[in-house]
């Protein structure tokens, strides 16, 4: 159902590529024959092996998603951070109807730099609040390409989450929704901007979150 | 009402206090009743009810008030309870009520000051009854006094003590020192409450706040990460913002040069914790911004209100004062073991953009819910909590620099070299004493 929806949406961003020439899928979803070769011929630079393809661009961004989510629950800090663009943000608002992280209080608005000081405090010996240490699992699911074209630079994706964390003796649970921008560099989809919508960001939290969700 | 008060007679002494007050869900009791419910206590800004009707709702000591700006302009502190059933007035934590409240049950009405506007069918079910429009009982309560100091509204629930004023002393400076530092002389909100819940008695944080033995150790992580990253920045781009100083601050000044700073206590358990986080570097923004504000003030009054040495204002019981950053929390003890913060910022008025953007990083990285900085003092608190719950010792010890401390007019500072005195805690001690002590 999600994939029937990004090709509608894919369709029309496909009518405006630069040459004119339609790029998008076949209206059945096909990815093999000649359309295809020619997709992908229009792209040559690229070397995600999909963005010609809505199953398979589809099929990509979920794969990014489930990755970053095992990166987070793996606590694998530094490999996540990497799938940040080098001006990439990850950008918590504080109250859903905000559109910039610029200027606004946010409950997390951080550059690469910001989320290395983040990596780095916690991977230190005498973060005392990492001990005992605390463990979590993401589950992302409705998955939906907004925006973005075969051979456009971003692609927008909309995804739902619920993410569990126990720590010492209490369990907390946090759902809300990620909006990813995502550009195709070094060999794959990189982040420009995750943003990350609480269902909860406006409650009261019991304590505090220490890393990003 | 309790039935049996709690003897706490004993449990201060003028260099420790017993663990039991923090603790005791007795005392806890006492102490809403004593304290909170007595003295002043911070309500919010008036920008955040900038026009009639507009509400905001908070907890003053076990009852839910409501702040609202009444018809009249006039800013008014409210019981939110309906007068006939109890029901509170209004549900959300802000919003707008227009020219009256009206009750969701049965549509009672009351203007914005309290006083009963209308009641359905009340001409024909309540003859015979004490329930006329002259009973006062018909309005809604209000809180007994509402003072308002530069922008700044407080309630007490007492109809007798000191005003606002009085009550704060030399401690208002916390307020004088945000609003001087605005080219326009006041500040308004920026529209949003962060609220993180300590799982700890509301002293602990209280304590906290002008504690300077703490930041090096409880802080070093974050501390140095920051310090790292800073340098980093540093060799790329030749300077890093000051955010990261304001976070590596915590690493780069050493245990040994807390000493250097100062507390000044006052009377009612009031604090000042000195230190100004080198907010007056030379970049172009902090230039002009010096610029706009000697062009509102004059030179010399603009040099007087940059020189304001102040790190954090307490003021006791309720309210923590980073004015220099333009933020503050608000306690709100939700038990004996629970108290909840609602953090906030402001902007100053005519002051550029790019000063309300480096205050607001601050709040963003010390103050929200991801907050690199409290995550590691809710998990001292926390264990403070367990422990003072345990067997192991009947008392906490303020001793640090006793019979230091230098008492001038009714203030006590440290002395020089001793900043790290344990004084503020002593302080704040000696005041809850007093408080708990009046009948």
């Amino acid at each position: 159902m999600t994939t029937g929806q990004s090709m509608k949406k894919r369709k029309t961003a496909t009518a405006a590529t630069s040459n004119g020439k339609s790029v998008g899928p076949a209206e059945d979803g096909n990815s093999s024959g000649p359309a295809a070769h020619e997709r992908a011929a229009a792209v040559p630079q690229e070397r995600v092996p999909v963005v010609a393809d809505a199953h398979a661009t589809q099929h990509a961004v979920e794969q990014f998603l489930y990755r970053q989510a095992e990166l987070l629950d793996r606590k694998r800090w530094r490999e996540y951070i990497d799938l940040f663009t080098d001006d990439g943000h990850y950008w918590m608002p504080a109250a859903p109807e905000q559109t910039t992280g610029e200027g606004v209080p946010s409950i997390f608005y951080e550059d690469k730099n910001l989320m290395n000081v983040r990596m780095r405090r916690v991977q230190h010996p005498d973060a005392w609040s990492q001990r005992p240490l605390w463990g979590t699992n993401h589950v992302v699911g409705n998955v939906v390409i907004e925006a973005g074209d075969a051979a456009g630079d971003e692609l927008v994706v909309h995804s739902r989450f619920h993410m569990m964390e126990f720590r010492r003796e209490t369990s907390r649970h946090f759902g809300g929704s990620y909006i990813h921008h995502l550009v195709r560099a070094g060999g794959g989809l990189r982040i420009r901007l995750q943003r990350v919508d609480l269902v909860n960001a406006q409650g009261p939290f019991d304590y505090v979150l220490q890393v990003w969700v | 009402m309790l039935q049996q008060r709690p003897d706490v007679r004993h449990a201060v002494e003028a260099d420790r206090v017993h663990r039991s007050v923090y603790t005791d869900p007795a005392i806890f009791e006492m102490e809403m009743e004593r304290i909170f419910e007595r003295v002043w206590i911070y309500c919010g800004h008036e920008s955040q009810v900038s026009k009639p009707g507009d509400y905001t709702t908070m907890q003053i000591g076990r009852q839910p008030m409501v702040m609202v700006r009444g018809s009249d302009g006039k800013v008014n502190v409210l019981y939110n309870r309906c007068p006939h059933r109890g029901t509170m007035l209004v549900g959300d934590r802000q919003g707008s009520t227009g020219e009256f409240f009206r009750c969701s049950y049965h549509a009672w009405t009351f203007h914005t000051d309290g006083r009963l506007k209308n009641i359905p069918m009340m001409e024909s079910g309540y003859d015979g009854t004490r329930w006329n429009r002259d009973n006062p009982d018909c309005n809604v309560k209000k809180a007994a006094r509402v003072e308002n100091y530069r922008g700044f509204v407080f309630a007490s629930l007492a109809a007798d003590g000191p005003t606002l004023q009085e009550f704060l002393g030399s401690a208002r400076i916390a307020f004088d020192d945000m609003c001087d530092r605005a080219p326009a002389g006041e500040v308004e909100i920026v529209p949003n409450c962060f609220r993180v819940i300590q799982n700890s008695n509301w002293k602990l944080f209280l304590e906290n706040q002008l504690d300077a033995l703490h930041p090096s150790v409880t802080h070093q992580s974050t501390g140095r990460a920051a310090r790292e990253v800073e340098l980093d920045i540093a060799r790329q781009t030749g300077q890093a913002p000051l955010s990261y100083h304001m976070l590596s601050a915590f690493a780069t000044v050493t245990i040994d040069k807390w000493d250097d700073f100062q507390t000044l206590n006052y009377p009612h358990g009031h604090c000042i914790l000195t230190g100004y986080m080198g907010l007056r570097p030379q970049d172009p923004d902090t230039l002009e911004y010096e610029r706009v504000l000697a062009e509102a003030y004059g030179k010399q009054r603009k040099d007087e209100i940059l020189s304001t040495n102040i790190h954090h204002v307490l003021l006791y019981p309720g309210l923590s004062v980073q004015s220099p950053l333009q933020q503050l929390r608000a306690v709100r003890p939700l038990g004996v073991d629970k108290t909840l913060t609602e953090i906030w910022h402001f902007r100053l008025k005519g002051a550029p953009e790019p000063i309300y953007r480096r205050a607001l990083a601050y709040y963003n990285l010390v103050n929200s819910p991801s907050t690199m900085i409290n995550a590691d003092d809710l998990e001292n608190f926390w264990k403070c909590q367990q422990g003072l719950s345990a067997d192991g010792g009947e008392w906490v010890s303020f001793h640090r620099h006793f019979g230091h401390d230098i008492a001038r007019d009714g203030v006590v500072e440290t002395a020089p070299g001793m900043g790290t005195s344990e004084a503020p805690m002593r302080n704040q001690m000696k005041a809850w004493a007093q408080f708990m002590d009046q009948a």
